[in-house]
């Protein structure tokens, strides 16, 4: 499991606009580097990620090998009812891991 | 003048300088402008896109290209009527054109995205905007990159 580091205000006001902030712990290997032997290393790195808000999907990313390791992403969302955040990040070599948090709209 | 050994490591730096030179002019595996248009072109699906509305926000000088934070903004409302369904970033010089493709909708509120990327070298960056009526709109940055993200061997 790779360490994952959500941002979600634990409150917000009913059609608030919140900032999300999601940064997830890969190496994010582009697939033109060599390694220590003088050969490419093959690709890995996460090609997808997902954020849904009770079920429902507010942003989504399509990441190439471009995006920096470790990727980070920040987009809004607006707060619409309480409930919880749904992240996920999938990649090459069977890569997948879900992280959630809760929001309490008021 | 008797040459000596700071003689010798000066020539041999300079050397090393022409060499990074050249490795930086031949670039074969890099993308080129055109590879940057056809990427865009898959992205917009033939239609070309007008200048304005989409702001990349990126340093001017970037002294590392392994991390370099962009932000992405979108002029919209992002009401259910009239808001971006998506931002797609686009580069010219790395061995990829495309960066990422973010997916939005009305429920984002607002349309700015920020995430980091890597630069190969000294190079512009591009952004599209595709709107909930079918419009694209792009925007551009050029950025100079003094340390390359390392890509075959170079770095």
């Amino acid at each position: 499991m790779a360490r994952a580091l959500v941002t979600v205000p634990a409150t917000a006001r009913r059609g608030e606009v919140i900032e999300i902030r999601a940064l997830i712990g890969h190496a994010m290997e582009t697939g033109y580097r060599p390694g220590p032997d003088g050969k490419v290393l093959a690709r890995d790195i996460i090609r997808k990620f997902t954020c849904r808000y009770n079920g429902e999907q507010v942003f989504a990313a399509e990441l190439h090998p471009a995006i920096a390791a470790n990727p980070y992403l920040a987009f809004f969302t607006v707060a619409t009812a309480s409930g919880t955040f749904e992240f996920t990040w999938e990649g090459d070599k069977g890569f997948s891991q879900t992280e959630t948090a809760r929001i309490a709209v008021t | 003048m008797k040459p000596t050994a700071i003689d010798a490591r000066r020539r041999r730096l300079a050397q090393f300088a022409l060499a990074g030179t050249a490795l930086a002019l031949s670039g074969a595996a890099r993308a080129t402008q055109e590879q940057m248009a056809a990427a865009i072109t898959a992205f917009t699906g033939g239609a070309a896109p007008k200048q304005g509305k989409v702001t990349v926000d990126v340093a001017q000088l970037v002294d590392n290209g392994n991390t370099v934070p962009v932000t992405v903004r979108v002029a919209s409302p992002m009401s259910a009527a009239e808001h971006v369904t998506a931002i797609a970033i686009f580069n010219e010089r790395n061995p990829q054109s495309d960066v990422a493709i973010f997916t939005l909708g009305p429920r984002s509120g607002k349309a700015e995205v920020s995430t980091r990327i890597r630069m190969a070298t000294s190079q512009k960056l591009t952004a599209v905007a595709r709107m909930s009526d079918g419009s694209f709109w792009s925007g551009s940055a050029d950025v100079i990159v003094t340390l390359a993200a390392c890509i075959e061997g170079e770095g």
